[in-house]
């Protein structure tokens, strides 16, 4: 008998098996993702080619498209241009068209950070203080308003879809930042009261009473104690908020088209010359794919560290 | 630093009174020990004297000033929880300086009154550690010094050695006596512990079911306990009753028990009823061979330089510290009777102790 190792430990094969279903799972995942990272470098015969193309030259046609409305002009108009000044000029000549101007593309992903990330702000403050309050005040009917909270989760959001785009025509609310923060903010909010009230329930009330002897009101402890260590629960809700409100497709087709209109409605428009685009739909997703991405990254240190371990002996 | 007083002080949960009509005062510079067992009120006092609950009735003095219904934060005393409540977000230094922070010391004063602080307590090496790598010890001496660096008008500790081992305990009761010692604050400390209470306090509470039924110095409260539940619960043993069904009589010095007349201190006080209760510590018993209460030896306990010998009689079991050098074996005949008169008779009625030539 092998007694080399702690008996807890797994043994070598089952951790070999454990690797390669991770290995095989991963790889499947990634397929689709990596097939529209490899779009989004394609040219555009490339892309609709058949069979699918795996090695290419890379082209950075797609993210120019992206960028960028095009027209398409004669050999003779092309030639009577001055030389092209910039190399994605001359790649749009290339293909005999010429570049009119910005597409629309980088007001939507900006519309698409305001919205999500303000969105995300509100719901995890809102949600805090409310978590807060229902964590260590007697609320009146407090199981009931939890309860009610949670039931707001309960439909989908589009199915009060209608009575939302008649009441935000009325407010004046349709196609604005404001109107598109709120919306996201109200759906989040339950989730967000919900986790981080777990979250808060599980900080001793000790701190901020410690904090408040310290000479400090109860909402200068729940900045300068309660929210710090909160901190988890704060990361992993915002991460929810904001993957839910970037994403977020129905009620953005529905509610907005101009001003304030996101990224996920627009990138399925990128319409090409006869046919889709899919050089710049690849780059218009896999650019689109970032932000939750950094954010996380960005968030993942605070998941994994649980500050509050060892502070007090329970 | 100054004295506390509470005048009436009373606090209900709904229908549940934690704290009945309660009259203290604490000296200045004095250590106050609240103790009791868990549930009676001593805690809710202690966190309505620091704010962090508010009295339904009655008014606490800090000094001069009433600040029954002030918030915490502008009482200025310091708390040490039993759990000690670091922030565990910050290292030792940022939390022995988050609460002079907020009273708009200047750096350098901070900085002056951390140090100040932290090598009164032993731990200047540690100031830049954090929280969660601090052995018990160590985290005790931070929320000390976190009460200490505001040089509040009092200190006020909740079972701050609750969590700490046995061993432990003990030395850190010493820092804390000499501590006290050194800086003379106002402190009040609650626990349940009597050992604890005993070697720490110059005065002494005892409270049970949210009354304060004594409050004096240690070796009064051990010697002259004015209830019987002051003398079960103070000593380790407690005291021993022996229920006497007949009343007492104003200057009656012997008491008839079982047929044997035993000597008593003059009594100045007339008990209400017929069942009361007659109580004696285990030191003040001692085994002899007549004249005494029958009974049978149940248990002996060795306490290396004492033993303490437990007898069945008919009146329960009694508890008696002996010498060493007696030898009794299970389930021998003995007797046993009092060696001094320091004996106590307890009003069957009331609880309270009569008035004699030894409990005047």
């Amino acid at each position: 008998m092998d007694t080399s190792r702690s008996y807890l430990e797994p043994s070598s094969f089952s951790k070999k098996l454990a690797a390669t279903i991770i290995i095989v799972y991963t790889v499947i995942t990634l397929i689709p993702i990596s097939w529209m990272v490899m779009t989004s470098f394609k040219n555009v015969n490339s892309a609709i080619s058949y069979p699918p193309e795996v090695l290419f030259e890379p082209s950075l046609e797609g993210y120019v498209n992206l960028f960028t409305n095009r027209s398409r002009q004669s050999q003779e108009y092309l030639d009577s241009l001055p030389a092209p000044e910039t190399w994605y000029e001359e790649l749009v000549r290339s293909r005999e068209m010429v570049i009119t101007g910005p597409s629309k593309f980088l007001g939507r992903y900006s519309n698409s950070m305001i919205i999500g990330f303000g969105s995300t702000f509100a719901s995890v403050f809102l949600g805090a203080l409310a978590a807060y309050a229902f964590s260590r005040f007697r609320v009146p009917l407090k199981d009931d308003l939890l309860f009610f909270i949670l039931s707001t989760r309960m439909f989908p959001p589009i199915a009060v879809a209608v009575p939302i785009f008649i009441m935000y025509r009325k407010l004046g609310l349709g196609d604005t930042h404001l109107g598109m923060i709120i919306l996201y903010t109200v759906v989040n909010l339950s989730l967000a009261v919900w986790l981080l009230k777990g979250f808060m329930d599980e900080i001793p009330k000790e701190y901020e009473e410690a904090a408040m002897i310290d000479g400090y009101s109860r909402l200068q402890a729940f900045f300068k104690v309660v929210l710090p260590q909160a901190m988890t629960g704060i990361a992993a809700t915002a991460i929810f908020c904001m993957i839910f409100s970037w994403n977020e497709y129905a009620f953005a087709v529905l509610l907005t088209q101009f001003n304030a209109q996101t990224a996920p409605p627009f990138i399925p428009t990128i319409i090409g010359e006869g046919g889709l685009d899919w050089p710049a739909i690849g780059a218009g997703t896999t650019l689109f794919l970032l932000p939750v991405m950094i954010f996380t990254i960005i968030l993942r240190k605070h998941l994994l560290r649980g500050i509050t371990f060892g502070a007090v002996r329970k | 630093m100054s004295k506390i007083k509470i005048v009436n002080l009373q606090k209900s949960f709904g229908d549940f009174t934690a704290v009945k009509n309660s009259n203290l005062t604490i000296n200045d510079k004095e250590f106050f020990v609240l103790l009791g067992p868990s549930g009676c009120g001593k805690t809710t006092t202690l966190r309505m004297i620091a704010g962090l609950e508010l009295p339904t009735s009655g008014e606490i003095y800090l000094g001069e000033e009433e600040v029954g219904m002030l918030r915490a934060s502008e009482r200025d005393i310091a708390f040490v929880f039993q759990l000690f409540a670091l922030y565990p977000h910050m290292n030792v230094k940022n939390n022995l300086s988050f609460p002079l922070k907020m009273q708009g010391y200047s750096r350098s004063e901070i900085k002056t009154r951390v140090e100040e602080a932290a090598k009164l307590l032993r731990i200047d090496h540690i100031l830049n550690s954090n929280i969660s790598s601090l052995s018990g010890g160590d985290r005790q001496r931070v929320a000390l010094g976190r009460a200490l660096v505001r040089r509040p008008k009092a200190f006020l500790m909740d079972e701050p050695l609750g969590t700490l081992d046995a061993e432990f305990r003990e030395l850190m009761c010493l820092e804390l006596k000499k501590l006290h010692i050194d800086i003379g604050a106002t402190t009040v400390y609650v626990t349940h512990d009597q050992l604890e209470a005993m070697s720490l306090a110059d005065r002494i509470a005892v409270m049970d079911g949210g009354e304060i039924l004594q409050a004096d110095e240690p070796s009064v409260i051990y010697n002259k306990p004015a209830t019987k539940f002051v003398a079960s619960f103070i000593g380790s043993p407690g005291m021993n009753f022996i229920n006497i069904d007949q009343g007492i009589s104003n200057e009656q010095s012997t008491l008839n028990i079982e047929g044997t007349d035993f000597n008593i201190p003059k009594q100045y006080e007339i008990s209400k009823g017929k069942k009361n209760s007659f109580g004696i510590r285990p030191e003040n018993l001692s085994l002899t061979n007549e004249g005494g209460l029958k009974g049978s030896v149940f248990g002996v306990e060795y306490l290396g330089s004492r033993k303490i010998v437990t007898i069945k009689t008919n009146f329960g079991e009694l508890k008696v510290k002996t010498d060493i050098s007696t030898s009794v074996k299970i389930n021998e005949n003995v007797q046993v009777k009092p060696s001094n008169d320091n004996i106590i008779i307890f009003d069957g009625e009331t609880d309270k102790s009569l008035k004699s030539e030894f409990m005047n």
